[in-house]
């Protein structure tokens, strides 16, 4: 037909090309990449032949990074500029950091966000986390023989908007396409669900390195429904680890020890513990500074002691989940056990307590979060209709706004299922109060302070009236990726409110292609070739989709919207196979905007199928 | 905060209502399997997932839809929030901010109430709680049969508003009773 003659020769469209995509774990302790091939998840080798790239990153005064075993087997040496564990600092400010004990690193307060000061210069969480994940992106492209369409990072469900956003961020620095931001305990619950085709409502306890989250989830034919979700963002396998170490600190009156001997009195810790989930009794060497040597020993029963609390820890959360889903634990069809920490046999015995119900374990707790990632970034990414599986998660902590005398106002509760979008009406105070600030926060707590601050904003240019006649409408919103955006307009005067935005922390769009092309100094022409390569996949992309769509619905257009849609492909073409990025962009841009009424009726179409579709269903159950 | 920005987006039509959104009969009863069901096949049809590799146009639509989407769904699968809805419909306000004239044994007995959950908190009496818990669910059961008999008759319709915020006192209740639970395990 006459759309596929627009394309040019030998650019002809390849709809079942596979399309590399990839889910990555960034996890406290470890990271992993996983990807669909021959519609199996599997967990990617890195160079060193390993499943599993430690989540440690070196920096060396000349500039030089190093991420992975290496650094992980130097943290020792040079504790100040070896940064392990980086995903609990994500987000957080120094107040969040000083909860976390004896570090060997040099905080600097920066707004939003706590940065850290190295030999080669400051690095924010998020610069950690990129080069982390600029690793991983060249290890699963090498491994692949390709560059990525996109790959779907997972998070932890307890994660906040800060938290969220610093992820994203880390991402896109990366040089990686964001397709989705995915709960871990979501995550894990495909890699399980899709394996076992079970029907039922599990929770999912995920106890990583660094973060504990729980999730309720009900299954129904291929839909993943979470109803709840609760957890400790700064609970983990780690803080078992400090336990241990500031035992034997205590034992043996190290209580000044230094930041080389505290590290390896952790790396020590964390083999005992380990060990003892096969063993009764484990012990180690540890090396100190000035030639000392420390034998230290730990039963099983004294470290289950010892750190039968922080296990206590995660119950609460369990018991909110349940409440929140309106379950009791006899609702429960299966407990999915996901995260490194969750072999520690107390753990697992205190869950089994819990519930009284089996625990699925038999998937590797350390890789099932990336198995689940890939499994969704291959759909996401167009290899695989998504018509068997739709995931609907639910944001972790209720939004809220600031009123009178520093109390919350929620306006999205947690555990709403996302997108979601509330909208508030605001009016002034005084007369002729030209604008209004608002505060918006995340949390549960009553009070502003309690919670954390999301941003801070203002809208201006109110037309002066008497107070309360004005009709600010604000609508918060929460996209798939749990993140939070507002979105403010003027009612009553058809005046456009200003509006300031102050956030708390986060990147701009421009921030981000800043520093992006910062991180190429060493390859200039790699970057821009690079550029121009994505955006005329872009534009590839965008005419496949458009032509595709045209070719189901073309009874939805009119010859005008029709010839306007043509003649957008058509430059968009032409622009294509130039070689100017930026213009490539303006015409996708173009094209984007001359099909919004098109996207918009195939969308009414879809709905009004669903639901033609269920009316059948009834006609037929009626039937005879 | 990820974007800020003044909304000039043409806005997809949701002017129908959440029961016409749903193919359902505009009424208080409701088939909850129907509700459920159709809420996961709209889903699979609007939720951004399905849009991951669309034009940000269609993005953005996919994306008011599910909001959309969830919102009715939100609405009617509550009963509470359903028959608050159902009177919006007939254009009769709940009054729940402004009206605070409620029967004198009514909020007596929510005083008790609310008096005993403190009590049992403060005594870490997990029976108590529990029974009030159940005190609760069965005053509601009988107020939602009243809210539905209210709201299926035109003429008793404004009835129901004082049904509903009785309702949303209940539903208060509930919360405090829930947050005694987590000041108690915690």
């Amino acid at each position: 037909m006459a759309l596929l003659q627009i394309a040019e020769p030998g650019e002809s469209t390849a709809p079942h090309e596979h399309r590399l995509a990839v889910g990555i774990d960034l996890g406290t302790t470890n990271s992993l990449v996983a990807t669909v091939k021959s519609g199996t998840a599997e967990v990617l080798l890195n160079q060193e032949g390993n499943k599993l790239t430690p989540s440690v990153v070196r920096y060396f005064a000349d500039g030089g990074v190093t991420v992975g075993r290496q650094p992980k087997a130097e943290q020792a040496d040079d504790p100040a500029n070896i940064i392990v564990s980086v995903k609990r600092f994500m987000g957080r400010g120094m107040a969040d950091v000083a909860r976390y004990g004896a570090l060997p690193y040099k905080f600097i307060d920066a707004p939003g966000m706590v940065k850290i000061e190295t030999v080669a210069g400051l690095k924010s969480p998020v610069d950690v986390s990129a080069d982390i994940l600029r690793v991983l992106r060249v290890q699963a492209e090498a491994a692949l023989a390709g560059p990525l369409v996109g790959a779907v990072i997972t998070v932890p469900a307890y994660f906040d908007d800060a938290q969220r956003q610093a992820t994203k961020d880390a991402a896109r620095l990366a040089g990686l396409n964001v397709l989705r931001l995915l709960n871990e305990p979501t995550a894990a619950a495909i890699a399980y669900g899709l394996d076992n085709a079970s029907e039922g409502t599990f929770a999912v306890f995920d106890l990583g390195g660094g973060t504990f989250d729980i999730s309720i989830l009900k299954l129904t034919r291929g839909v993943f429904e979470v109803l709840s979700t609760n957890g400790d963002s700064a609970l983990g396998g780690d803080d078992f680890d400090q336990a241990i170490a500031a035992h034997w600190r205590r034992l043996h009156g190290l209580a000044s020890a230094n930041h080389k001997d505290l590290r390896r009195m952790l790396m020590a810790a964390r083999a005992v513990k380990e060990d003892l989930t096969t063993a009764d009794d484990a012990s180690a060497e540890i090396d100190l500074s000035y030639g000392q040597t420390l034998n230290v020993k730990l039963s099983r029963a004294e470290f289950h002691n010892m750190t039968a609390h922080l296990v206590e820890r995660t119950l609460s959360p369990v018991k909110k989940a349940l409440r929140d889903a309106k379950l009791a634990v006899d609702d429960i069809t299966g407990i999915v056990m996901v995260g490194g920490a969750t072999r520690m046999l107390h753990v697992q015995a205190a869950v089994n307590g819990f519930f009284g119900k089996p625990l699925l374990n038999n998937v590797d707790p350390d890789k099932v979060v990336a198995l689940g990632a890939a499994i969704q970034a291959n759909i996401l990414a167009g290899n695989k209709s998504g018509d068997d599986m739709l995931l609907l998660d639910v944001i972790p902590l209720s939004l809220g706004i600031e009123t009178m005398g520093g109390l919350v106002e929620k306006l999205v509760p947690r555990n709403s299922t996302i997108p979601v979008a509330r909208a508030q009406e605001f009016t002034t105070f005084k007369d002729g109060q030209t604008a209004i600030a608002l505060h918006v926060v995340q949390g549960e707590r009553e009070l502003v302070k309690d919670c954390r601050s999301l941003a801070q904003f203002s809208l201006r240019g109110i037309p002066p009236m008497v107070a309360g006649a004005a009709r600010i409408r604000v609508t918060f919103q929460v996209d798939a990726d749990g993140l939070v955006s507002v979105v403010a307009q003027e009612l009553t005067s058809g005046v456009v409110a200003q509006v300031d935005v102050k956030p708390s922390y986060g990147l701009t769009d421009a921030e981000i292609a800043t520093m992006l092309q910062a991180s190429f100094t060493y390859a200039k022409d790699d970057a821009a070739a690079r550029v121009l390569a994505e955006a005329r996949t872009d534009a590839q992309r965008l005419i496949e989709a458009v032509q595709a769509a045209m070719a189901v619905d073309a009874d939805l257009l009119s010859a005008t919207e029709r010839a306007l849609i043509l003649q957008e492909i058509e430059r968009l073409h032409r622009r294509q196979s130039e070689g100017d990025a930026s213009a490539i962009k303006a015409a996708i841009e173009k094209l984007s905007t001359a099909t919004e009424t098109f996207a918009a009726k195939r969308m009414d179409k879809s709905v009004a199928k669903a639901l033609t579709g269920k009316s059948l269903d009834e006609i037929a159950k009626i039937g005879p | 905060m990820s974007a800020l920005r003044i909304d000039c987006v043409m806005s997809p039509d949701f002017s129908k209502s959440h029961f016409a959104l749903f193919g359902l009969p505009v009424g208080f009863d409701l088939d909850v399997a129907a509700l459920e069901q159709t809420y996961r096949d709209l889903q699979r049809e609007v939720h951004p997932d399905r849009f991951a590799n669309a034009p940000d146009a269609e993005k953005r639509i996919a994306a008011q839809w599910a909001m959309q989407v969830n919102e009715a769904y939100r609405t009617l699968k509550s009963p509470l929030a359903r028959g608050r809805y159902l009177l919006t419909l007939n254009g009769i306000d709940t009054e729940e901010e402004s009206n605070t004239a409620m029967p004198v044994a009514f909020l007596i007995q929510q005083m008790d109430w609310r008096e005993a959950v403190v009590a049992a908190r403060n005594a870490h009496d997990d029976r108590a709680l529990e029974q009030l818990a159940k005190d609760k669910r069965s005053e509601e059961r009988v107020l939602f049969d009243r809210l539905a008999a209210q709201l299926s008759n035109v003429a008793t319709m404004r009835e129901a508003r004082d049904t509903v915020r009785k309702l949303r006192f209940l539903e208060k209740l509930g919360e405090e009773i829930d947050l005694a639970s987590e000041a108690m395990e915690s």
